[in-house]
């Protein structure tokens, strides 16, 4: 069994104007030291699906099914105390914007030395201790003082560091990062993503990466899970979807991407309209409304939900288009575009 | 930090200067402009016998014939360096602070206020500790239980509470809880034993106010920590901590109510230092001889040296809480420390 | 100078019933039970039954009697306190040369001696007063009592800068050495001129002028005597030295004070005298509601202050049966009126000032002083009930219906030569929403035959002073009527009539009270009045002066105010004495 699994996970959330269908179906597995990135518009579920994940969902108005296996543990149907054990020990979360992340009363070291002394029964000195080791070890310069600042003291990216530091107290298996380098500025993100991966691979742990951004998954992923309304819509290695992606979906996000040569705004074929309500998804592919290439589907996408699919090698579609005709718009349509620029 | 306190003292002298003038100018010219006369403001302050001769004779005493300037003079000297007045035998010294004698009662202010402080200190803690407690804790579970019963239930006593008036609410009280009320909980009004003197009868005797009190600003309190909570725990760091594993009380104790402490801190201190400056309702609804009671008779004796006693005792305390306020608000939010 | 000017006692507070048991007012007597021991009266607990005999009479001793105090005392001090209840209660912590009996209505009109062995004796035509004090009369630390004692209180209340509370009358009618200021002001100067001290139990005192009821000034507070060496001039009302059966305990201005027996007082030397609690706990400043509260819920026994409870109570007491029967609605000495002004042309023809008198409708103006229930017993001559010298009587009736005559009225104006009636204008104070109503409710009266009148505020603070009360500006100003009321200091014709009947005391500065009977026959009268020391007689001259002011209408009478009390539910002898409108003090026990 994989380390951690998820099977046909589902999260609602009931308002008063419908079911919101945030995480609808979604399955995928990921061993330990490898990377998994997920990357989908805002709204598409995945933060959700990594809020899942915690249990942090469990106990609010959330309706929650499927299946999330963690070495050998169902979490789904585990108590909500149990659950809150195994947070921030076996697996940890480091947040988008490190700034409202972190609380603004308290010192960085405080908010790390509470974090092991949650899960480690040690004298505040020795969290203390620990907390400082912590904060050395992910770059920051003079930790023994820095452990006394308030979290407003710090540069963007320390705190991201530090936010970093807190998540890897307790020395977790599991590792979740939510968008962790969008708010920071792009040379800061490279050196936010290196850390992250040196860190990786010396704690062996797994790690979800979670973004908008192709562009930051690129070097450090294995797998990439690309979300759409709640539902993956493709799935592959990092190989399968920089070099042959499928989904006119996942077409657009390689459009997007914001490259270093080119100015951050500018677009190369950016995705029309915006991202589906999740009360009332379009019909049959909830894509559709936005696909450059409904038409040749001869009308499928309006009225049949996509299956996902594999189409070699453990790289799975959910798209109406035939094959061969995905291959060739990509080859010939789409690919050409992407490297002329 | 040093500078700023002195910085912040500094002003509070300022401001007790403004409003003595600003008091003194209300019970001094105001009238004058109305067209009152030296001898018309010292038929207050004499017996309903006076001849005019007499009167006129206390106008001179009361120094009322004297420029207004004067009259401020001799006030805000004595304040600073005491004050000698004539109780007939002989000359008495009123060391300073001395806001002089009292028109009426021809007995020195400063003692009387003394006298009532207590009473008044004595009332304003008791209710505080309650309102915190109630309202804090109401507030964080309204907050948490958003929406359910225990919610709307809270939030229709807290709109009752901020709605009724002290001298409704004390007066029911007393009419359920004391007056020929043989299990009665507190002693009717006009009781007041000092907590030295003996503590358990000083609780009986101002549970009542106290509760009544603490329920029109518990009420408050308690919709300030709600509406604060609510922010607080959708913040991004109450996530966090859940994250860390930390039990749910914590988050909500330590990190959410945390939050949301700094304004109510900023109101309790103001709503405090107002307070010790005299509850004048509760303490008139109730008889309790304090600083607020003490206002309101000599008001309406316009009795001027205890008025002007009053009002800058109150308003020592009202910048006095501010000052005290301004420095907690660094200490719980780290933000604001600034060099 | 004798003004007690009204309004001290919050106004709005100040309530009335209908006529009740007090109506006539005039002979007949209360029955007898002297301090209020009627052993074997059968009493009843009915609306007004305190007002004739005692209610809940017992000689039973021990137990605390609970006072509050909406206000405070002007001063505890018996030198400078001026209020009725002050003079009421005082009696228990100081004795007086005289005093009022503490007895049942009328009966406490009486005079008695107490500290003196018997009355005063006249002599010099009026002008010399002589006392003899009784023997074994000690103060609280066991010093006797002499005469020099009581001299010496009376000079101190002299200094009116010291003790600015009080009342001049011993200023205005001793006949003191030039330049005297006082005790403490002028210490070695001998005062032999106004009092003598021959021995240690005989006090003489000389006046200017002849005065036949001295003896109603031996019995104010300021004849208490006060040991000059423990005598702290201002700061006396905080430490009393107490020659009463009650001394203090603790003392704090402006909260309360305990009362406590005092061993030195010798029940031997004091007929007038039960003391029967052990003691009195007194608070004061108290919210007057919550005092109303408390009495009815038996938490407290009495409020001091006598002028009977608020509106929030009086609605309470007197729709309930069981509740009003233990109540009480006696009429006090004070009387509202409005002057009418014969300088003010046309108001100097009798007939104009009749036609006031005729046109007015009296159910109106009861009604404007808080009605029936709360306003007071309608006034038809100027002394009230409960002092000696009122005589019912009504020169001009108001038709049956109390709501005025307007056929006399109208041949009233013709015979003035006024038949279409005229303008004038009526002043009030300010600050008084009552008298502004009552002004009110005269415009509309007066209204009906063709009087129309203008209302002019003045404020209170100068209303004698500068407006209504000065001469020169009421004539210049038009003043035809001005709203006016008086109380008196004790149940006598002179301490009611003098002040505002008396055209001596006008003065063109102003500042009188009196602002409109001018009548020389008047002022005769009073002469003659003042002279006479028979008191029956007296009394019979003051019936006359109050039908000849009433004759030349100068005054309309509006009404005698009327308090609500509620009765104590735990104490024992609860009965009204008339001398001062409220229950005895002196009386009361504990069940």
């Amino acid at each position: 069994m994989s380390f951690l699994e998820l099977k046909d996970l589902r999260i609602h959330f009931p308002t008063d104007d419908g079911l919101v269908k945030s995480v609808d179906g979604l399955s995928f597995t990921l061993e330990r030291g490898k990377t998994l990135g997920i990357v989908g518009e805002s709204g598409s579920g995945k933060s959700v699906t990594s809020l899942g994940i915690l249990g942090l969902h469990k106990g609010g108005r959330a309706r929650i099914s499927g299946e999330i296996w963690l070495d050998g543990e169902e979490l789904v149907g585990a108590s909500l105390e149990h659950v809150r054990t195994l947070r921030g020990k076996k697996m940890a979360m480091i947040f988008q914007d490190p700034l409202s992340a972190m609380h603004p009363f308290y010192t960085v070291g405080d908010q790390i030395i509470e974090a092991y002394r949650i899960h480690n029964d040690v004298s505040k000195k020795v969290a203390r201790k620990h907390a400082i080791d912590m904060l050395g070890r992910v770059g920051i310069p003079q930790p023994d003082r820095r452990v006394d600042s308030y979290p407003h003291e710090f540069s963007g990216g320390m705190r991201q560091r530090a936010m970093i530091a807190m998540a890897l107290s307790c020395d977790p298996e599991l590792l979740i990062a939510d968008e962790p380098t969008t708010a920071l500025d792009v040379t800061v993100q490279a050196q936010i993503l290196d850390l992250m991966r040196d860190l990786q691979r010396d704690f062996n742990a797994a790690l979800i990466i979670i973004t908008h951004d192709l562009g930051v998954v690129a070097e450090l992923s294995d797998d990439i899970l690309v979300m759409y309304g709640g539902k993956c819509i493709e799935y592959g290695t990092s190989e399968d979807i920089f070099e042959r992606p499928e989904h006119p979906y996942t077409w657009g996000l390689l459009g997007s991407m914001p490259r270093l040569d080119r100015e951050p705004t500018e677009r190369l074929m950016p995705i029309k309209g915006s991202p589906p309500s999740l009360i009332n998804v379009p019909s049959g592919c909830a894509f559709h409304p936005r696909c450059v290439f409904e038409e040749r589907t001869g009308g499928r996408a309006k009225a049949e939900v996509p299956e996902l699919l594999e189409t070699e090698g453990g790289h799975l579609v959910r798209c109406h288009l035939p094959r061969e005709r995905r291959r060739a718009i990509w080859e010939n349509e789409i690919k050409p575009n992407l490297e002329a620029s | 930090m040093v500078t700023y306190i002195i910085r912040r003292l500094i002003w509070a002298v300022v401001m007790l200067t403004i409003v003595s003038i600003a008091t003194f100018a209300i019970f001094f010219l105001v009238p004058r402009l109305a067209g009152a006369t030296s001898e018309s403001l010292a038929a207050r302050y004499v017996g309903r016998t006076a001849s005019a001769e007499q009167v006129k004779i206390a106008a001179e005493k009361l120094g009322f014939n004297d420029p207004l300037v004067v009259q401020y003079g001799r006030f805000a000297k004595g304040i600073v360096a005491g004050a000698d007045y004539d109780y007939g035998p002989g000359v008495e010294h009123c060391p300073a602070p001395c806001f002089g004698y009292s028109f009426l009662t021809r007995l020195p202010v400063w003692p009387d206020l003394l006298n009532r402080l207590p009473v008044t200190i004595s009332l304003a803690i008791g209710a505080a500790v309650i309102w915190v407690i109630a309202g804090v804790a109401t507030g964080v579970l309204s907050a948490l239980k958003r929406g359910s019963l225990f919610d709307r239930a809270a939030m229709g006593v807290a709109l009752a509470g901020v709605s009724l008036p002290i001298f409704f609410t004390g007066i029911v009280s007393l009419v359920v809880f004391s007056y020929g009320n043989p299990f009665r909980i507190t002693a009717p009004g006009g009781s007041f034993t000092p907590f030295e003197e003996n503590p358990a009868m000083w609780a009986y005797n101002l549970i009542l106010p106290w509760i009544t009190l603490a329920f029109l600003y518990a009420a408050g309190y308690a919709r300030l920590t709600r509406a604060g909570m609510l922010e607080t725990m959708n913040e991004d760091y109450i996530r966090t901590a859940r994250a860390k594993g930390l039990n749910e009380r914590a988050v909500v104790v330590k990190h959410g109510l945390r939050g949301a402490l700094t304004p109510i801190l900023t109101i309790f201190g103001l709503d405090l230092g107002l307070l010790l400056g005299g509850a004048v309702l509760t303490e008139s609804t109730y008889s309790l001889p304090g600083m607020g009671k003490y206002a309101i008779d000599a008001i309406l004796a316009q009795d001027l040296p205890k008025v002007m006693g009053v009002t800058l005792v109150a308003a020592f305390f009202v910048v006095f809480a501010n000052l005290i306020v301004d420095l907690l608000y660094a200490v719980v939010d780290p933000r604001v420390r600034l060099g | 100078m004798l003004r007690r000017r009204l309004g001290v006692a919050a106004t709005g507070a100040v309530l009335a019933l209908a006529v009740a048991a007090c109506g006539g007012g005039s002979g007949s007597s209360a029955p007898s039970s002297s301090g209020g021991a009627a052993a074997g009266s059968d009493t009843k607990s009915e609306f007004n039954a305190a007002l004739t005999q005692v209610v809940n009479p017992s000689d039973k001793k021990g137990g605390i009697l609970k006072f509050a105090n909406g206000g405070d005392w002007d001063s505890l001090d018996p030198g400078d306190t001026y209020y009725g209840y002050s003079w009421n209660f005082i009696r228990l912590y100081g004795r007086s040369l005289l005093m009022f009996k503490s007895g049942v209505g009328k009966e406490g009109n009486q005079l008695v001696p107490d500290l003196a062995e018997d009355m005063g004796k006249p002599s010099d035509d009026a002008k010399t007063w002589t006392y003899k004090l009784k023997q074994g009369i000690k103060f609280e630390d066991g010093t006797p009592v002499t005469s020099k004692d009581v001299k010496y209180a009376v000079e101190r209340s002299f200094d009116k800068e010291v003790f600015p509370d009080g009342y001049t009358y011993f200023n205005d009618f001793l006949a003191w050495p030039k330049d005297y200021k006082g005790a403490y002001k002028s210490k070695d100067v001998n005062t032999d001129s106004a009092i003598e001290t021959p021995d240690d139990s005989t006090i003489v005192f000389h006046l200017k002028q002849p005065l036949s009821n001295f003896d109603y000034f031996a019995q104010l507070p300021a004849t208490i005597p006060v040991p000059k060496d423990k005598d702290t001039g201002a700061k006396y009302k905080e430490h009393i030295i107490s020659t009463g059966p009650y001394k203090f305990e603790k003392n704090e201005i402006g909260k309360g004070f305990t009362l406590v027996r005092n061993d030195q007082w010798d029940p031997a030397t004091d007929p007038n005298r039960k003391a029967l609690p052990d003691g009195y706990e007194v608070s004061t400043n108290v919210n007057a509601d919550d005092i109303d509260n408390r009495i009815i819920a038996g938490d407290l026994d009495v409020d001091v202050a006598g002028i009977g409870v608020q509106s929030a109570a009086l609605g309470r007491v007197l729709p309930d049966p069981a509740m009003k029967a233990n109540s009480d609605n006696p009429t006090s000495t004070r009387l509202w009126y409005t002057s009418i002004n014969g300088n003010v042309p046309p108001l100097d023809n009798i007939d104009c000032r009749k036609a006031v008198q005729y046109a007015t409708d009296k159910v109106a103006l009861q009604t404007a002083w808080g009605g029936e229930f709360s306003g007071g017993q309608i006034a038809t001559s100027l002394l009230p009930p409960a002092i000696p010298g009122h005589e019912d009587f009504n020169l001009y009736p108001p038709g049956a219906d109390n709501k005025g005559d307007l056929t006399k009225a109208k041949e009233a104006l013709t015979a003035c030569g006024q038949p279409n009636g005229f303008e004038t204008n009526i002043s009030y104070r300010a600050e008084r929403p009552k008298e502004k109503q009552a002004a009110e409710a005269l415009q509309q009266s007066l209204g009906r035959v063709g009087i129309k009148l203008t209302l002019k505020p003045f404020p209170q603070a100068d209303y004698f002073a500068l407006y209504a009360g000065k001469p020169g500006y009421a004539k210049d100003n038009k003043i035809g009527l001005a709203m006016n009321g008086w109380m008196s200091d004790w149940p006598d014709g002179f301490g009611f009539l003098q002040q505002i009947v008396d055209s001596r005391v006008i003065r063109d500065t102003g500042g009188s009270s009196n602002i409109s009977v001018r009548d020389p026959e008047v002022d005769k009268l009073i002469d003659q009045a003042m002279k006479e020391t028979d008191t029956n007689a007296r009394n019979a001259i003051w019936t006359q002066i109050d039908k000849k002011v009433m004759e030349d209408s100068f005054i309309l009478p509006n009404v005698w105010t009327k308090t609500l009390l509620v009765r104590s539910k735990n104490a024992t002898n609860i009965f009204v004495n008339e001398a001062y409108g409220m229950y005895d003090y002196l009386g009361m026990g504990v069940k």
